[in-house]
Order: structure tokens, then sequence, then C-alpha cells
């Protein structure tokens, strides 16, 4: 993959329970068991959409959360159910590639993209403690493993993906075939931990190849890698100087003025329920300061993955103040409705790894056609 | 329903979207995609516009294969269950979401989990269908592979469902705070993890969701088996039976009673809804021409002799699918699982020498023969409306049968007719809901509150399975 030109960068917004921060449920005026409601995140995902983000995250782990909200619904089937209720925005749940069988992950995601016309993505996480170990009876997996272990999945998820060209559905009267097994492949994968036969149970997914996110740290193959720095002037730095191959994304969180209160201070009070640790970079400040550090920030940057603090008022504040500005400016991609999230991204169309050069411009021609039906 | 007495038994409807089979047609223009989200939507809201209590999703982990090759003469594709249900759990409100999943090829934890996941945000209206396959072929695509003998595949199934069970019971929303001034997001203490030790994997897994407001999911299942009956009398809520003829259902029924008491459950702890096929028009001979076109559709001369094969275990190519049955024996004793679970294991010299005398019998070439063994046998209905809703009747004043899991033979309009035309003639009889009880899935199949999981399971003996819970 090679990096695009620029011509405007992309906004994903995490969207995961009350924020980021983990005492935000208590401000959220509502009873703490909302975070349980699919409804909260169906008016999360409808408000990003309008306001004009290119995509939501949906953040998940098998852990147990210590503090905060300790529940939260399955990722991918949060991002289905929004599926059906949007039009443009791109889906992307969080998903563990460590514990999961890949042949039922591959699976899910291939289903997602098929509930989202096409708008499914995949940011792949990687933990492999012992507690998510025992949870489904396996071994943990050593840190220094778990990059290859996520590539195993990620190489038979793709694999999957392209098991059925496009057009093996045939529905030929004539010869009784609903199928063309010469275009339905075996993912036969061999890996340091599983193997594979295949074929996938579904069809390749609309976009061929879902774009998949990961953690610079992971080192995949992936069609957009997510990195970051210690506070927002080191990741403009690392953004400038960065050499990466395909699509970069920052990570950044953010807590901004609201309703006459500083963001500062607004920290400080969530910061006394709970401390707010982690290791991305963070912005405190006013809507107008972070829309100018992010005007420069997407110039270097393929996207930022934003995190607010407090879910319902960072992200109004920002939706509100700062995407206009960003918009005035000119730093952002274009969204068309009904594109697919890899449209959205500035993605070729995937090939599939199973067709011959020939027919892979069939294969083409016939996705544009569907694309414009 | 007012003017009617209230004493009739009523009859329930669910949606079998098997996804993979004969007998979905597809060779006809109004044939739409097995697998595109709209076809889904179109079936489940007609399904729900009809007072359906259920929307039934097939599964099956491997591609189907036919003599060594992916098979393609049939309907194939499915999107993944829980994901597509998901999706169409935003776009209706009240039919019930049934998963078909299974416990050989899943982390129960991991199961437990995306299934509690589905039933918090469709509102209660998930369920489980509960299958078993464990065959090695299928295992070929997961990472513990074949590792299941087909005779331990209940013991190995109860262990799973009993570790949900305890899953899904170990916590509820009454366990979390009531505002944003508490110590802490939980009420009181942390929910306690579940353990279980086991032949094949031990689990120690502290549940990330509480229970639904349908308390945990609804549990489907189909196994036909002795064995497989116990399961789902001590386990199921509900039994999709293969029984689908009044007598055969009746014999179904006192026989899922007795096993039921024998539990240590109420007689009518389990509903029963055998699987059944609708061929239906304005008049009977209408439908029974209908029937001969849909026979026609489902069973081609390519499909007739695939049938054949998969029992002669060998390429039949050289036979005229409009003259006898092959005059030679099968190349194989048994039939093998590569064209699914239910054709698997099947004694194939007795089946062709019977067929055989069958087919002469009554003068029936290849594809005439095949066409007369697809359909559901008892569990068919060819009619007209109003004669099929008075059969209908029959089951519903007889108690053999709580309804019916109805498998479409067109996608997406299959259902179309039923909606339209019989579900009107059943409201008339009184025998059919006029609108939906409530919102859980629990609630429209009728089905009581489940009770608690015991914490501690004395376990299942044969595997030498025992439970624990974390102190």
């Amino acid at each position: 993959m090679t990096a695009t030109p620029f011509n405007g960068a992309i906004l994903i917004l995490e969207v995961d329970g009350a924020g980021a921060h983990p005492a935000a449920w208590r401000l959220t005026g509502q009873a703490p068991g909302a975070a349980l409601d699919i409804q909260q995140t169906a008016i999360a995902v409808l408000a990003a959409e309008s306001a004009g983000f290119h995509a939501v995250s949906i953040d998940d782990s098998r852990r147990t959360q210590e503090h905060g909200t300790a529940a939260r619904l399955d990722a991918v089937q949060r991002a289905a159910y929004v599926g059906p209720l949007t039009h443009s925005i791109g889906l992307i749940p969080v998903a563990d590639s460590i514990f999961s069988e890949p042949f039922h992950l591959a699976t899910q995601l291939a289903a997602l993209d098929g509930v989202s016309g096409g708008r499914a993505g995949w940011l792949a996480s990687a933990t492999g403690t012992t507690a998510e170990a025992v949870a489904v009876g396996r071994e943990a997996v050593p840190v220094n493993e778990l990059s290859a272990e996520s590539a195993d999945v990620l190489e038979v998820s793709r694999r999957l993906w392209d098991s059925w060209e496009d057009g093996a559905v045939i529905k030929d009267g004539a010869t009784g075939r609903y199928l063309d097994r010469s275009k339905v492949h075996y993912a036969d994968f061999v890996g340091g931990r599983f193997s594979i036969k295949g074929s996938a149970i579904s069809p390749r997914p609309i976009q061929g190849q879902l774009p998949v996110l990961a953690p610079e740290g992971l080192a995949l193959d992936a069609e957009a890698t997510l990195f970051g720095a210690a506070n927002p002037d080191a990741l403009l730095a690392v953004a400038q100087t960065h050499g990466r191959p395909g699509i970069s994304i920052a990570e950044l969180e953010f807590i901004l003025d609201h309703a006459g209160e500083r963001a500062e201070d607004r920290l400080a009070i969530l910061d006394s329920w709970q401390p707010w640790d982690s290791n991305a970079a963070r912005f405190a400040g006013t809507a107008g300061e972070f829309s100018t550090y992010l005007v420069e920030l997407l110039k270097v940057v393929d996207g930022v993955r934003l995190h607010p603090a407090e879910a319902s008022k960072d992200t109004g504040e920002f939706t509100a103040r700062v995407l206009p500005a960003l918009r005035s400016a000119g730093v952002l991609k274009p969204i068309r409705t009904g594109n697919t999230l890899r449209e959205t991204l500035g993605l070729p169309v995937a090939p599939n790894r199973f067709t011959a050069p020939q027919a892979q411009t069939n294969t083409r021609a016939t996705t544009e056609l569907e694309f414009s039906a | 329903m007012s003017n009617k007495p209230e004493a009739k038994k009523q009859l329930r409807l669910g949606v079998f979207s098997q996804g993979v089979n004969s007998s979905t047609v597809w060779k006809t223009p109004e044939a739409g995609s097995q697998t595109d989200f709209e076809s889904f939507r179109r079936l489940i809201q007609t399904a729900e516009r009809g007072i359906f209590s259920a929307f039934f999703l097939g599964e099956g982990l491997r591609l189907r294969e036919h003599l060594g090759q992916i098979h393609d003469l049939d309907v194939a594709g499915r999107p993944d269950a829980q994901t597509l249900l998901s999706a169409l759990a935003a776009i209706t409100r009240k039919i019930g979401l049934v998963a078909t999943q299974n416990t050989t090829y899943n982390d129960p934890a991991d199961l437990a989990h995306r299934l509690a996941s589905l039933d918090l945000l469709s509102g209660g209206r998930a369920a489980w269908n509960i299958v078993t396959t464990d065959n090695a072929w299928t295992g070929a695509n997961f990472r513990r592979g074949g590792y299941l003998e087909h005779a331990d595949r209940y013991t190995h199934a109860e262990a799973c469902v009993s570790t949900a069970k305890r899953i899904w019971d170990s916590w509820g929303t009454e366990d979390i705070s009531g505002n944003g001034e508490a110590t802490d997001w939980f009420a009181a203490a942390h929910p306690q993890s579940v353990k279980h030790t086991g032949k094949h994997y031990n689990i120690n897994y502290t549940s990330r969701l509480p229970r639904s407001n349908q308390k945990r999911p609804v549990l489907f299942q189909a196994g036909d088996s002795a064995e497989g009956r116990d399961f789902a009398a001590r386990q199921a809520d509900v039994i999709f039976s293969a029984h689908g003829a009044l007598d055969a259902a009746k014999v179904f029924r006192a026989d899922i009673t007795a096993r039921t008491l024998r539990a240590g459950r109420p007689a009518n702890a389990v509903k029963i809804m055998p699987g059944s096929e609708f061929i239906l028009a304005a008049t009977e001979s209408e439908a029974t021409e209908k029937q001969r076109w849909v026979r026609e559709q489902q069973i081609g001369p390519q499909q007739a002799l695939a049938y054949l094969e998969q029992f002669w275990g060998q390429s039949l190519a050289g036979i005229d699918p409009e003259g006898p049955l092959p005059e030679f024996d099968p190349a194989i004793s048994e039939s093998d699982v590569t064209r699914g679970s239910g054709f698997q294991g099947a004694k194939t010299l007795e089946l062709a020498r019977s067929w055989r005398a069958q087919a002469v019998e009554q003068g029936q070439n290849i594809l005439e023969f095949v066409r007369t063994k697809s359909g559901r046998g008892g569990g068919s209905f060819v009619g007209s409306y109003s004669g099929i809703a008075d059969k209908l009747e029959q089951y519903a004043e007889s108690g053999a049968v709580d309804g019916f899991n109805i498998t479409p033979w067109l996608v997406p309009s299959g259902l179309d007719d039923i909606v339209n035309h019989l579900v009107p003639e059943l409201q008339e009889r009184g025998i059919y809901p006029t609108h939906y009880a409530g919102d859980t899935l629990r609630e429209n199949l009728g089905l009581e509150d489940p009770q608690d999981a015991e914490p501690v399971d004395a376990g299942t003996g044969a595997n030498n399975t025992r439970f624990e819970v974390a102190v």
C-alpha cells in the first residue's frame, strides 16, 4: 500500500460509553446503567454522522473494567445495530484478535459489512493477558508474540473474505448450479497457533476487504495504523516526521471549555473522582485553541481518532465550534452518502487474492456497477 | 379475539431462515438474494407484521461439500447470525431473534457474552438455538479442531449451556449503582466469577453484562435422539421438532412431557414448534398445482442425481434422471457429514434397496422419486388458506404443538401469503394472537421466568465435569 496523496484528513469519533474519562458516567445526569442502552449508542452515532465525522470507533475489551463503567455491549453488535440506521458514516468496532475464534471473527466482520452497506472496519486489539485467557480456557499469549498472532488472524480473515470471488453466485438454471465452485476457494491457512481450512460460509463482503486499523505497536500490514504520543506537541512532532506506509491516524484525547467551565477545571473535577490514566496525548483548552491545533495536525496525518473526555459535552462542543473551523480550513476529506468505508478512506477497490490478474479487471467492473446501482 | 372463547389454545409462528438447503427455490425471477441485508429486512418485517414470535437464523460452520467438492447445486451463504440479528433488532420491535450457535466450536464464556449482549441490545428478544455438531470436518475451521467424540457431544453441550446459564445469572441491573455519587459503578459487591473445570477446558470468567429484562436468552433445541430429547427436557425452553404430522406430534408431546417431568420441571415447561413448510393458494387445486411447481423448482435433474449421490457415495453422472434408480449398490455403507448433519450416518444399503422398491411400486423415475422426498413430510401444509386454517385448528385443539417454525421456500417474499391470508384466517378462528403479548420473547412465547441456575452444579458424571463458583 502506498501513501495516498493529501486530499483532506478523516475524523474518527470514539463513542464507547459516557466518554473516555473513567469518571464520565458520573456526570451524565443519567443512571449509571444507561451505558447498556443501545439507544444511547444509536443517538451518538447518528449525531456523529449528522455532524460530519467520517467514522466512529466503538471500543471493547475482554477485560472487566476495574474503574468506571464495568459493562458494555459487544462492539461488533453495537456497530451492526446502527448499520441499518445510518448511511454514510464508517463503523469501526474494536475486536480482539488474540482470544477470538478467527473463523467466527472474520464471519462477524463480514456480516457487519453487509448490514452497513459496506461501511465496516475493524480496529484490531491484542493484549493476551492471563485473565482474558482463562475466561476462554486458553493460555496467555506473551507480549512479544501478540504481533505474530494478530498477523495470523488478519491473514486468515483476508483469505476468508476473498474466498468467495465476486460473482460466485451464478444461479444458472440450465446447469442447475447456484454457485460457480471454481470461484469459491479454501483459505488453507496454517499459522503458529491454529489452522483454518475455509471457505467462508458467507459471500465476499461488500467492500471485498474491510479496512483494518491497528495500533502501531502491533506492526500489522493493515490499511491504517494508529499512533500516539505523550502530549499534543509531541504528537504533532511525531506526525511531521513519520514515514509510515498506508494511512496514519493519530490517537488524541480531548476536553474543552464548556458552558462557562474551563477545560482544566472540568478535568480536575473528573480526576477527583478517578484519575484518567492513559498514555495518549490529551488536549485541554478552548474550542478555538483546539481548532488551531487540529488544522496543523490534520495537514500531516491522514486522520485523527478523537476520544472525548465526556461524550455529550465534549463531542457537542467539538461539533458546534471545532468542526466548522476545520471545514473552513479545508482540511477534511469530503463525505458522500452511500460511500463505502474504503471509499471514505480513499482506498482503492480491493483486489481478490484468489483471482487471476485478467479476471480481476472483470471483478472491478462488476463491483463498480454494483456501487452505482 | 374478544368475541371468541377464551379457552382456545393459541398457536404461534416462527420463521426459520435456513440459508442453506435444497428447499429454497432460486431459479425463478422472484427469488431474491439469500445474503443481502434487504432480503432479511423484508422477511423479518413481514413476519413481525404477522405477529410471528420468532425469527430464526440457521448456521453451519463449514460450507457444504458434495463428493469432495464445494456443493454447488443449492442455495448457500449465511451471514453471521448474531451480527445480522443485532442489525435486525434495530428495525423491529417485538419479534424474537434466534441465533443457531454451536456448543462445540464456541468458547462458552465468549458465546454467553455475545448472546447476553444480543439479549440486552434487543430489549430481551434473543434466543439461542443450541446445536452440537462435532465432526472433525467442521472442526477444521476452528482452533481446537475435531476434538470431541460424537458420543460426548451432549455431555459437552450440557456443560456449555450450564456454564452459560451461570454466567447469565451471575448479576443483574440491580447490581449497578443508582446514581453518579456512588463510590463505585457497582452498587455493592462486584460480580463473582464463574468457574468451570472439565475434560476439554477450564474457565474462570467474570461476566461483563447483567441479565436482560427476560432474565436470560430463551433456549431452543432440535436434537431428536433420546439423548437430544432428554437434553431438551432438562435445558431448553422450546423444541424445534421434526414431528409435524398431527399423530406424530401427539406422540412426541407425550414423550417430551414425560421426559420434562422426569427432569424435575413442570409438564408444560418446554414448548414444541415443529419445522414446517406452507404452500398456500386461494383454492385446494391451485395449491396442489403450486406444490407441483415448487417441487420442480426445488429438484431439477442435477439436484435429483446429487440427492442420490450423497447416499451412493459416488458420481452418478451417466445415469438418466428420468430413468429408474441405479441398479447397483452404494459405494459407501454410511453417508458422510459434508451435506449437513441432517443427512449424515444413513445406512445406505438398506436405504437404496427400499427406495428402489418404492420407486418401482409407485412407477417413479429418479426425478419423480426424489421430488417426493422434498418438503417436510407431516410438516408440509399444502392447501387453501381456509382449509389449512381448519387443519391448524385441529392442532390447536389437540394441544400437540405450541406452534410452527416455518421454512419459507422463497426468499424474500415467502411469508407474504402466510401473513396476508393464513394469519387472518387463524385469528378469526381465535387460535392466533392479534397482538404481541409483551416486549420480550419469553412473554411472547408464553414462557415462565427461568429458575436461577444453580451456582454450584454437581456436574454430569460422564466426562467428570464439575463446577464451582469463586468465593
